[in-house]
């Protein structure tokens, strides 16, 4: 039944989105709420079942055989992105609605819905996409998508965002698609699998590895490629800040940590991995000390995102240095990940139904917030917790293998930028719940209801803290198809 | 073993964390309903630690375990030490939640106090019952975060400050202890807590790293302990509203850290070991001077709450004094003093409590016949001091005679002098107290008859304080009998040293 399963998260976004195009306004409203819990539910059940199985599960699309045909490929790993992802957007896609209200019915905001259901489908299409063409594919689909919602209030902060945004999406993708044109004529096949097998590190490959890998780390925001994210993060509306910093980003992640630690093994030299670790550091520590000196509260979570994704940078050196440590780096970098992508999302839930109920981030003027909206506040310390990596959350349990996999390799550099990082993190994060704290010095502003925003922050802030308490699933999952055995 | 024994470490600790998540969704006017969990959850838990209590003393062992991820297992279990902190904090809680009802009659954000107080506690249990590093330090870090919120409760700009000056040593702190702890699980495997020690099996190839890894777990652990130089934090969180402090001090947050100072010397090193490496003087040095600094600075406080502060900063520093001289007698008495002052410092926060609820009196030069106008709380404060100072019979007395007589048995005979010199200095900063309380003259008072009918406060927070204070009379006079924290600690003592 998997591969049916598969086939309907690829079917039901993509009705959905046509649905939210051309039909009236009651039917949209029925048929995306029943599509973000379908698509949940349908990725759980892929999921439960690649874990009962413990196969990984292979789709030949109308009957080609590979290398000719399109092979989609869900191992452990894609099971679990699936499933944080249904459950991120399904989260996104109630708030959104609770968000917009009547606007998004017509006029412009209404074509934000047929954009996030496209968005969502070619997210989903990434994660299980078993070929470098078909990534790029979705990854363009996915960042065109961004655009547009990144441009839709159509203000002039949000067109020259989406504008710059587009611009180096561009960028990225034209050099990584270059990088699979010369895989694919150097080594005839674009097959992830097939590409590890035939990989042997000569001109054409080391230069199709390095565009790829650019392009995708611009996609990544690695420092100093990382200047056009937090403006295009921060300005969206929420929804779609929460989508870009949550699952973006998480996918062109996805996409280096799948080809470093697969098809371009064989390039990884110490130099090569030095680098990458040391622009990752740089990346942790500029991201953070700008994110600590943020006036708004959703340019912190934007530069935060800088900072924790260099985090999947950091600890590659120690593939090289320690062979041993492989195991706990690829556990610990998708655990972050995944838990990242939530806490990070709800993040920035819980700072939208903040500036909807203020009307404005500035951190300095949410004095008193705590007090007059716990939920929302409860929701953004929670996701904090998880930036920190503090207990008992999944960012914890990703830096503790990390951890043990630098102090394994004896890299005490990685090991101080996993500290440095974290208490970075903590000092951003209760800067801003500091001054929420406060008490305040008078009565709320009298805000719309946004009770059902709150409890949805919340909800989606409770998923980092699952994955750290329930971690034993997760991982069971993740080892399905693991090219580097269970877990640690 | 039955399904029950099982669950049971972890029912102790869940209790207070579903009570706390049912509290946070109280509404602030709901009083009664939250007065009613918040004592029939201490008082249930009580009762459970005291079945524990009676297996463990039959030799049972109590573990749950549950895979976390690989062979990382999240382990809860109750040996015979977790016990000894399990009880103070479930008996403490109890008494500390009867006074923090009364105490905050009245003001605002009550279900985050409560809630997070709840989790504090239970966050306190956790650290008692980890069976291995990594629940250890996941019940260590939430004792920081839950505690962060009650201690900038009154959002006021010095308890903000306060807060951050804790954050800005605990959580350093926290990642010390968590880089040792992955150090180590990367040198030995998921090594458990286990009585005697659980290093044997790498101590011979990797001396320089283990000592390095206790260095890191001590200046961890010395945050919360507050061992100087890292006691900064524990004098501004003085901020915080009187339970808070009370808490902070006797049972959750110093304790958490010498307990877990005693945990790694004896239950994951072990005697041997640590003997081997000999790093124990150092730990004794550390001790020794924290012991002194903190009576020293105490001398000078005019604030009582910081005196107190000043003074707890100095009295934990007895535990970890005891354990490093590393003889069984000594080790009894250190480990028995995590008790004995966990109800003596909690006696003395309540009655400072007291006397700023009700006479708004915070600076010990206003304390001037304040026995005339309070005299039970008093009476509960003098006894506490004296217990502090070391007098017999309280409680203060057998902490530090085991301490003394446990040193001159492993023939370090320069203890003697610190615990003269120390006692000396609490005499010198709590006498004067007692004294201007008792017997300095007030104008016009002193003819007064003293009221004795124990109406000079609301009963909520009168009773707290007399039941410590008797609680530490009593374990000091009846340290020989059976089920005294004497007893107990010599219960563990004897197991740790496989006597």
């Amino acid at each position: 039944m998997t591969p049916y399963l598969v086939i309907a998260l690829l079917v039901i976004p993509i009705a959905a989105s046509f649905s939210a195009l051309l039909t009236n306004h009651i039917v949209r409203l029925a048929s995306r709420r029943l599509a973000a819990l379908t698509i949940f539910c349908c990725a759980s059940l892929v999921a439960y079942e690649i874990t009962l199985s413990g196969e990984v599960v292979d789709i030949v699309l109308s009957g080609w055989q590979v290398p000719l045909g399109i092979r989609l490929h869900v191992d452990g790993l894609s099971a679990l992105l699936l499933v944080m992802t249904g459950f991120i957007a399904a989260c996104i896609t109630f708030f959104a609605e609770a968000y917009f209200g009547k606007q998004a019915q017509r006029g412009r905001l209404a074509f934000f819905w047929p954009l996030w259901f496209l968005a969502w489908t070619a997210l989903n299409g990434l994660f299980v996409s078993g070929d470098a063409f078909n990534l790029y594919v979705t990854l363009e689909i996915i960042n065109l998508a961004a655009v547009a919602m990144v441009a839709l209030p159509r203000t002039e902060e949000a067109v020259k965002a989406a504008l710059g945004y587009l611009v180096i999406a561009f960028l990225g993708s034209l050099s990584y698609l270059f990088g699979v044109a010369i895989l694919y004529t150097s080594l005839g096949t674009l097959d992830i699998q097939l590409l590890a097998h035939r990989a042997v590190a000569d001109g054409p490959f080391i230069l199709a590895a390095v565009l790829m890998l650019i392009g995708l780390m611009i996609k990544t925001a690695l420092f100093p490629l990382h200047f056009w994210l937090p403006p295009a993060h921060a300005s969206a509306p929420t929804p779609v800040s929460a989508l870009l910093s949550g699952l973006v980003v998480t996918a062109s992640a996805y996409m280096i940590v799948r080809f470093g630690f697969t098809v371009f093994a064989p390039l990884l030299t110490t130099p090569v991995t030095m680098l990458l670790g040391l622009l990752g550091a740089l990346a942790v520590v500029w991201g953070s000390l700008h994110a600590f000196m943020q006036e708004r509260v959703k340019m912190v979570i934007a530069y935060s995102t800088i900072a924790q994704l260099g985090y999947v940078f950091v600890v590659f050196p120690i593939v090289t240095i320690n062979p041993d440590s492989v195991s706990l780096v690829w556990y610990g970098v998708l655990y972050f990940m995944v838990s990242h992508a939530c806490a990070k999302a709800a993040a920035f839930l819980a700072a939208g139904t903040l500036k909807k109920a203020l009307g404005h981030d500035s951190i300095a003027h949410i004095g008193g917030a705590a007090i007059h909206w716990p939920m929302v506040l409860m929701a953004f310390g929670l996701a904090g917790v998880n930036l920190i990596g503090l207990p008992p959350s999944g960012g914890f349990i990703g830096k503790w293998l990390m951890l043990q996999g630098a102090i394994k390799a004896g890299q005490w550099l990685i090991v101080a930028t996993l500290i440095v990082g974290s208490l970075l993190a903590a000092a951003y994060i209760f800067r801003v719940l500091r001054v929420a704290l406060r008490t305040p010095e008078g009565p709320p502003p009298q805000a719309q209801n946004i009770a059902p925003l709150a409890a949805l922050a919340l909800i989606l802030a409770m998923a980092p803290l699952l994955l750290g308490v329930f971690s034993q699933f997760p991982f069971a999952l993740l080892a399905v198809g693991s090219p580097f055995g269970g877990a640690p | 073993m039955n399904g029950f024994d099982y669950w049971f470490p972890f029912i102790v600790p869940l209790t207070s964390m579903v009570a706390g998540i049912v509290i946070f969704f109280l509404k602030e006017e709901q009083h009664q309903m939250r007065t009613f969990i918040n004592l029939a959850v201490a008082g249930i838990k009580v009762i459970l630690v005291h079945i524990m209590v009676l297996g463990v003393y039959q030799n049972r062992f109590y573990e749950f375990r549950m895979t976390m991820f690989g062979d990382v297992d999240f382990v809860l279990h109750a040996d015979s030490l977790s016990l000894l902190f399990v009880s103070l904090s479930a008996v403490l809680w109890l008494v500390t939640t009867v006074y923090a009802i009364g105490y905050l009659e009245g003001s605002p954000n009550r279900s985050r106090f409560f809630g997070f107080f709840s989790f504090c506690v239970s966050a306190t249990t956790g650290i008692a019952l980890a069976g291995n590093l990594i629940t250890f330090i996941i019940w260590y870090e939430l004792l920081t975060l839950s505690t962060y919120p009650l201690v900038i409760h009154r959002g006021t700009v010095d308890s903000l400050k306060a807060g951050r000056l804790y954050l800005a040593y605990t959580l350093p702190g926290g990642s010390l202890i968590l880089i040792g702890f992955v150090w180590l699980v990367s040198l030995a495997g998921p090594v458990e807590f286990a009585e005697r020690g659980s290093l044997a099996h790498v101590a011979a190839q990797h001396g320089p790293e283990l000592t390095a890894i206790f260095a890191l777990l001590v200046a961890g652990l010395g945050v919360k302990a507050a061992m100087v130089p890292l006691h900064g934090w524990l004098p501004s969180a003085m901020v915080a509203p009187a339970p808070v402090s009370a808490l902070l001090h006797a049972v959750a947050v110093v304790k958490a850290g010498a307990f877990g100072l005693v945990r790694v010397v004896y239950d994951l090193f072990g005697i041997e070991l640590c003997a081997r490496l000999s790093v124990m003087p150092f730990l004794a040095a550390a001790s020794t001077l924290t012991i002194i600094y903190g009576s020293v600075r105490a001398l000078f406080q005019d604030d009582l709450k910081r005196r107190l502060a000043f003074s707890t900063v100095s009295q934990v520093s007895y535990i970890a004094l005891g354990i490093s001289i590393l003889g069984p007698i000594a080790t009894t008495g250190g480990i028995v003093h995590l008790v004995h002052q966990g109800l003596m410092k909690i006696t003395l926060f309540f009655c400072a409590g007291n006397f700023a609820e009700k006479l708004h009196i915070h600076r010990i030069s206003e304390m001037d016949g304040i026995g005339r106008r309070m005299p039970w709380t008093t009476v509960a404060f003098s006894l506490a001091a004296l217990g502090m100072i070391g007098v017999p019979p309280m409680a203060g007395f057998i902490s530090k005679w085991y301490i003394g007589s446990g040193a001159v048995e492993a023939q370090q005979q320069w203890v003697i002098l610190v615990l003269i010199t120390s006692s000396v200095l609490n005499a010198g900063y709590f006498l004067p107290i007692i004294y201007r309380a008792w017997f300095a003259p007030v104008e016009g008072r002193d003819d007064h008859p003293i009221d004795w009918r124990l109406g000079e406060i609301h009963p909520f927070l009168l009773w707290p304080p007399l039941i410590t204070c008797l609680l530490a009379l009593l374990a000091g006079l009846f340290a020989g009998a059976p089920a005294s924290p004497l007893f107990w600690a010599e219960v563990i003592t004897t197991r740790e040293y496989g006597l």
